[in-house]
């Protein structure tokens, strides 16, 4: 049986994509079999992330209508075979999702991995409450940025009111993970502090993902940052937030890329 | 320190504007098609108790009798003819009201039956069901998140946590803030001018006492991000500290 995670914001651009490829790859790598599912009918860019938009064939809204079967439409990394992609439809809206569908394809998706990951589209709206509701734990994506912050807490309040937990009056285990940070502008007032953040919205801590040109290089190649470069500090911090999910203990860090003597002597190139 | 927005003795007072909540409890009719024979059980509701409606704000829900325009009017026309005055028309759909007939209503809670009148209830009287006795305080063990709103028109509101940015609490009586104020707090919206909002760390969007507000512009830096309490001094809000 699945755990069910969604990987969700309010906010649109803070990583929620880059955020579920990164970890469903350091799931896989860390030997779990793994499911991710694009909820953003209409605007997909998962298949992007994960390098698969030429090999779809069949999409979430087809299962979902039971035009296909799950199998057919699920799409098996070339690089981690126990990592697997559900991809949106690009054509439709998130007006072709049911509630029945989705909760029979969340179903057959629990019985077949052990992590299934939902990427949340951004908004509050039906394709952002359908894909919270079959969740058992969510990972709250936010920037350190007053309207992230304040679009996150909305979310949260979502996560305990509209999800099927929610409503059989259990309580939804929430993580924070706070993307695009930058210690130097924290540090200098550009930017919310991680302890602003964390008082602002009260869940726990699951990672801290450091502003890096890995992430975007990673994107443009389509390959997961935690398997296109594991080493860089993105992907360390990443990896350390699958081991804490999966329950060990692993002190916080913000990991940084050390840069060489020659590095450092360079960095003021001309523009 | 307080604030103070009172004007100078100089210049006549001008009241400000004051928004306040009222419950009131409306007598919702929903007529079952055909309308007619609705009409005429309801006629004879009214020959076993005259003085039902007497007085009643009454909400018509249409929503479930599949009436177009001119039936409306004609229904609404008939509850006219025996005295039922209706306030507002809930769950009609979009282009059906407007021109003479009620303002529409939405978003109303239902509550207990209201128990019809008896062949033998004297009459006149209204045997409307007690209300069970309301809670005085309610306690939140949890944050108010964005985008939520508590109402507790009965009494007290204690928070445990913080009410967020862009939430709203809105209480009876009093509000106990224990983490930080963030959102929208409205104290006395029952109309009470005694009520206090107190708070760990004051940040509000938005601050009113028994209908009087100020926005975080009008209140300026006064105890901000510092425990705060709030109350009315006649027409005036004060912010003061909390030790």
């Amino acid at each position: 049986m699945a755990k069910i995670l969604v990987v969700t914001s309010g906010k649109g651009g803070v990583g929620k994509t880059t955020t579920t490829a990164a970890l469903g790859a350091a799931l896989a790598q860390a030997g779990q079999s793994v499911a991710v599912v694009d909820f953003d009918v209409g605007l997909r860019n998962l298949d992007l992330v994960m390098g698969a938009e030429r090999r779809v064939v069949y999409d979430l809204i087809n299962v979902v209508n039971g035009d296909a079967k799950l199998n057919q439409a699920l799409i098996r990394d070339k690089r981690l075979e126990n990592l697997s992609l559900l991809p949106a439809s690009q054509t439709r809206d998130k007006d072709a999702l049911t509630d029945e569908g989705v909760a029979r394809v969340m179903n057959e998706l629990r019985e077949k991995f052990d992590w299934v990951i939902c990427d949340s589209p951004a908004g509050i709206e039906r394709g952002a409450t359908l894909a919270m509701r079959h969740a058992d734990l969510a990972v709250v994506v936010t920037n350190p940025e007053v309207s992230s912050v304040r679009d996150s807490d909305r979310i949260i309040g979502l996560l305990d009111s509209k999800t099927l937990k929610a409503e059989r009056g259990e309580t939804m285990e929430k993580h924070l993970i706070l993307t695009r940070y930058d210690a130097a502008r924290a540090d200098r007032g550009d930017m919310l502090k991680i302890d602003d953040v964390l008082e602002i919205l009260s869940i726990p801590l699951l990672a801290i993902i450091p502003e890096s040109m890995e992430v975007l290089r990673a994107s443009n190649v389509g390959c997961p940052v935690t398997l296109n470069n594991p080493l860089c500090a993105p992907s360390r911090a990443y990896i350390d937030a699958v081991r804490r999910l999966k329950g060990d203990t692993v002190p916080m860090a913000v990991p940084s890329d050390k840069k060489s003597l020659l590095n450092k002597l360079f960095t003021r190139r001309a523009a | 320190m307080t604030a103070s927005s009172a004007p100078t003795p100089a210049t006549p007072a001008r009241p400000p504007i004051r928004f306040r909540g009222r419950s009131f409890m409306a007598l919702v009719l929903a007529p079952v098609p055909p309308v007619a024979d609705w009409l005429e059980e309801l006629d004879a509701l009214a020959r076993r108790s005259p003085a039902f409606f007497v007085g009643r704000p009454v909400i018509l829900e249409v929503s479930g009798a599949g009436l177009d325009r001119e039936s409306l009017r004609a229904l609404v026309a008939a509850l006219s003819d025996r005295a039922v005055t209706v306030m507002g028309i809930e769950g009609a759909g979009p282009g059906l009201l407007g021109d003479g007939l009620p303002p529409p209503l939405a978003g109303g809670r239902p509550v207990e039956e209201v128990a019809a009148p008896e062949a033998e209830a004297p009459e006149g009287r209204m045997s409307v069901a007690p209300a069970p006795a309301p809670a005085r305080s309610l306690i939140l063990d949890a944050p108010v998140r964005s985008g939520q709103t508590v109402l507790h028109l009965e009494g007290d509101i204690t928070v445990m946590g913080s009410v967020a940015s862009g939430a709203e609490v809105i209480a009876g009586g009093s509000l106990h803030v224990y983490g930080a104020l963030r959102g929208r707090a409205i104290a006395g919206a029952a109309g009470n001018p005694e009520a206090r909002i107190t708070c760990r760390k004051f940040e509000p969007e938005l601050i009113a006492i028994d209908g009087l507000y100020r926005t975080a512009d009008d209140l300026g830096p006064v105890q901000r991000g510092l425990p705060a309490q709030v109350r009315l001094d006649g027409d005036a809000i004060k912010v003061a500290a909390l030790d």
